[in-house]
């Protein structure tokens, strides 16, 4: 197929998978603020959420102080924020509409449709009524528009850079998404040394409820809340909630299925297995699979994470090099 | 002046003055609840909005966020025509395509047609569409306008007989078919139950024609052409048509940037490598095709393409060079053309045409500026055009100064009543003013589906049916009665 097209594919479904889980992470935040909680640790979290995406300057040029209606606004519907809701699905429907012959007409009119309710429901003043809604819608139409590519599409080459793009960037959500949670709490828990590496955004919190409703949202934001549960049969204990969203292989939001994922795709696209972007991810995921929890945390969680997005970044390019079209 | 309408003997509206043709389909019409149809309309809206077959209108800005895309206003009624007069139409399409295409072989050859004196040298040779890079090109089958869209008026005759004019033939990118397609799919939805009590020749076949047509036209390198649409890119006012033909016909939708030469051949980037195409449904002008030959800015083609279809090794469909059968300036000698090359009297007509480069022309076009339509030689989409009855006093006077100054680039031809059709206006059914395309396919021999695309002026009294200047659709029955 052309590289033009791939192109487009891999990046329609990244965009898509992101718009999801930005209304993942707003949502929990969001589920958080209606829980009683000092001022300073509701400020935190909004915080933290601008950090994890490499936000926060650009959102306190514009908007200054933190609220969290600003920072829902900046992350939905501002329009010059690269990775609000509203950007990412537009980026979404461009790709698709880029290449809208090599889908079948279900997928193209999935990411059509959820385009236009989309600004129909901005316009009409529905996020600002029910956030919750708004983000659950969000998460639906993720849920849809992969649906209907997997039970769609015929399974070539489309379908695997779609699945690429899809995988690869939910690793690279997912891995920020626990490193702003873990953050946010008593750093001094994971690893000796990493206090400085942080910035603002660290509070001290030792209360027992807090604790619970804290490692429950995470759970939640990426829908492991019970899974947590059927796995573990236990209280909720951070070293296994890191555990079940970095290296549990079953866990489908999880750091390791993600890569288990792109390492079978890039397999599906290509017969050489000497290409770099496999090599990469092939390297990325056995450690994964042979990694154990308690030497992450040894080293510091933060400190791991970040060297895991960074070879993330590293595949994509890798796979933009050798498949797609290099910038 | 005595107006024709496709349905209605007469105007106004007379129910007992329907065409045999329409009797039965006036009949359901009645059945149907006013209501009813405001849903359908509405429905089909949603539906055309959903699937997205939209088109850009060139810096407009759309309000709903959704950039440049507007629908094209699709109208509910059909325009039917009876199956006899479509086989006439049909043998004038065919003949007048295949002289179309021996006279754009001629051009670029012998040149038999101007040393015969029918058209005057200067004419052909200082045109701007006439491509001397195509000047001893053979290209296969000898077609060049592979895919041609004729468009086709109904208007009385000096006798005040209602008869088919063409009005122009478009031989270079013309578009449209997927209109013609996506309104029939949107009727049959709509309106199953019309189709079963009407013989409706079908259209949808169409693709797998053009594909037939394209591999029919693929060089001698290959028996097994691989075919490629050439597009533009998104932001072109037809990225949809081009979308929807290469995924109807299962190739690839290639842009420029897509394409490369490689000792003499073309290739696409492909995630498996560099792979070789051999034909180019191309729906980007001769201008922008290869920097190295024409515009040398343009990035919309590909550099060395027009060495790589010199040595025969890549069909281009439609060729190059075909303007010079479709300049409005070349327009009044098609009848000529037909019995020069083929011995035969033109069974369509052409619409009387003054060409303002002659004096006397020019005096009368000048003296009746009020009742005739000016057509800039080279324009097209309805652009740079006037049509007298319409336009105000200043309009003309402004017209006057543009003809004077560059009376070489303009024709002109009496404002045919264009024969109308019932269509739904915000008031209700109304007669509006409507043309039709049919797509006329050349390769091993000529063909066609039966219709093509009507398009409908829904501004009251408006002439232009153009798309850009607030045209809309109708889906097109060729019918069995």
């Amino acid at each position: 197929m052309l590289s033009r097209t791939a192109d487009h594919l891999f990046w329609m479904s990244r965009y898509t998978e992101r718009a999801e889980n930005t209304a993942r992470l707003l949502d929990v935040n969001y589920q958080t603020s209606l829980l009683p909680q000092s001022a300073e640790v509701a400020q935190m979290g909004w915080q933290g959420l601008l950090s994890i995406s490499e936000l926060l300057p650009s959102y306190q040029a514009r908007h200054g102080d933190i609220t969290p209606q600003r920072v829902m606004e900046f992350m939905v519907k501002d329009e010059n924020n690269p990775s609000s809701i509203i950007s990412c699905l537009r980026a979404a429907r461009e790709n698709a509409r880029a290449v809208r012959g090599s889908l079948t007409t279900e997928v193209w009119e999935t990411q059509n449709q959820t385009w236009l309710e989309l600004n129909r429901m901005l316009k009409g003043g529905e996020f600002e009524r029910d956030p919750g809604q708004f983000f659950e819608w969000v998460k639906f139409r993720s849920h849809l528009s992969r649906g209907v590519t997997v039970g769609t599409m015929l399974m070539d080459e489309a379908l695997h850079f779609m699945r690429l793009g899809t995988f690869l960037e939910r690793a690279d959500n997912t891995a920020r998404l626990v490193d702003v949670k873990f953050h946010a709490v008593a750093h001094d828990f994971f690893g000796q040394n990493q206090s400085q590496s942080s910035g603002a955004g660290q509070v001290q919190v030792k209360d027992q409820d807090h604790d619970f409703y804290h490692w429950s949202a995470i759970l939640r934001s990426v829908s492991g809340f019970e899974i947590y549960r059927k796995v573990y049969r236990d209280v909720i204990q951070p070293e296994r909630v890191a555990e079940l969203l970095i290296l549990r292989a079953d866990m489908p939001r999880s750091l390791h299925a993600c890569l288990n994922e792109v390492v079978n795709n890039i397999a599906m696209v290509s017969d050489d297995h000497a290409i770099d972007s496999y090599r990469r991810a092939g390297k990325l995921r056995a450690e994964m699979e042979f990694g154990r929890i308690e030497e992450i945390l040894a080293n510091g969680l933060h400190a791991y994470l970040t060297q895991f997005l960074d070879r993330v970044n590293e595949i994509g390019a890798s796979i933009s090099r050798e498949f797609l079209v290099p910038n | 002046m005595h107006k024709f309408d496709e349905m209605y003997a007469q105007l106004p509206y007379i129910d007992s003055a329907v065409r045999p043709h329409y009797r039965n389909y006036l009949d359901w019409l009645k059945r149907q609840d006013p209501q009813t149809m405001r849903d359908r309309r509405e429905e089909a809206e949603m539906i055309f909005r959903r699937v997205g077959i939209t088109f850009a209108v060139y810096g407009d800005k759309d309000e709903d966020g959704s950039g440049t895309e507007r629908l094209i206003p699709f109208d509910l009624i059909p325009r039917i025509i009876p199956a006899h007069e479509w086989k006439d139409m049909q043998k004038g399409l065919v003949q007048r395509v295949t002289a179309l295409n021996r006279f754009i072989h001629d051009v670029y050859h012998d040149q038999e047609i101007l040393k015969a004196g029918l058209i005057p040298s200067e004419q052909v040779l200082n045109n701007a569409q006439f491509r001397p890079e195509m000047m001893g090109v053979d290209v296969p089958n000898g077609v060049y306008s592979h895919i041609s869209g004729v468009d086709i008026v109904r208007a009385p005759n000096a006798a005040g007989e209602g008869e088919y004019y063409v009005l122009e033939d478009n031989l270079r990118v013309p578009s449209g078919v997927s209109y013609m397609l996506e309104d029939r799919k949107m009727m049959m939805r709509l309106f199953p139950e019309l189709f079963s009590q009407h013989r409706v020749a079908p259209v949808a076949h169409y693709p797998d024609l053009l594909l037939e047509t394209l591999r029919a036209s693929g060089p001698s390198t290959t028996d097994n052409p691989t075919v490629v649409v050439l597009t533009p890119g998104m932001y072109n006012s037809a990225y949809f048509e081009h979308a929807f033909l290469a995924q109807q016909m299962g190739v690839e939708l290639v842009e420029g940037q897509d394409l490369f030469v490689k000792d003499n051949f073309l290739y696409m980037r492909t995630t498996r490598g560099p792979k070789r195409v051999d034909v180019i449904y191309r729906r980007v002008d001769d201008d922008f095709l290869d920097p190295k030959v024409f515009r040398a800015t343009s990035t919309l083609g590909c550099a060395g393409l027009m060495d790589v279809y010199r040595a025969g090794h890549v069909s281009i469909c439609n060729a190059v060079g075909t303007g010079i059968a479709d300049d409005k300036s070349i327009y009044p000698y098609v009848p000529q053309m037909i019995e020069f090359y083929l011995g035969e009297k033109p069974i369509l007509n052409n619409v009387p045409t003054f060409q303002c480069r002659k004096k006397d022309d020019l005096a009368y076009t000048l003296a009746n500026l009020d009742k005739l339509v000016v057509k800039e030689v080279h324009g097209a989409g309805g652009y740079g055009m006037l049509v007298g009855p319409a336009a105000t006093k200043a309009e003309i006077e402004e017209f006057r100064q543009v003809l004077i100054a560059k009376p070489d680039g303009y024709i002109s031809q009496p404002t045919l009543s264009l024969s109308s059709s019932p269509t739904y206006v915000e008031s209700g059914i109304a007669p509006r003013h409507i043309d039709l395309r049919p797509f006329v396919l050349s390769g091993k021999s000529v063909q066609m589906v039966p219709g093509g695309l009507t398009r409908v002026a829904l501004k009251e009294g408006s002439l232009v049916v153009n798309s850009s200047q607030g045209g809309g659709t109708k889906d097109t029955w060729i019918l069995e009665v």
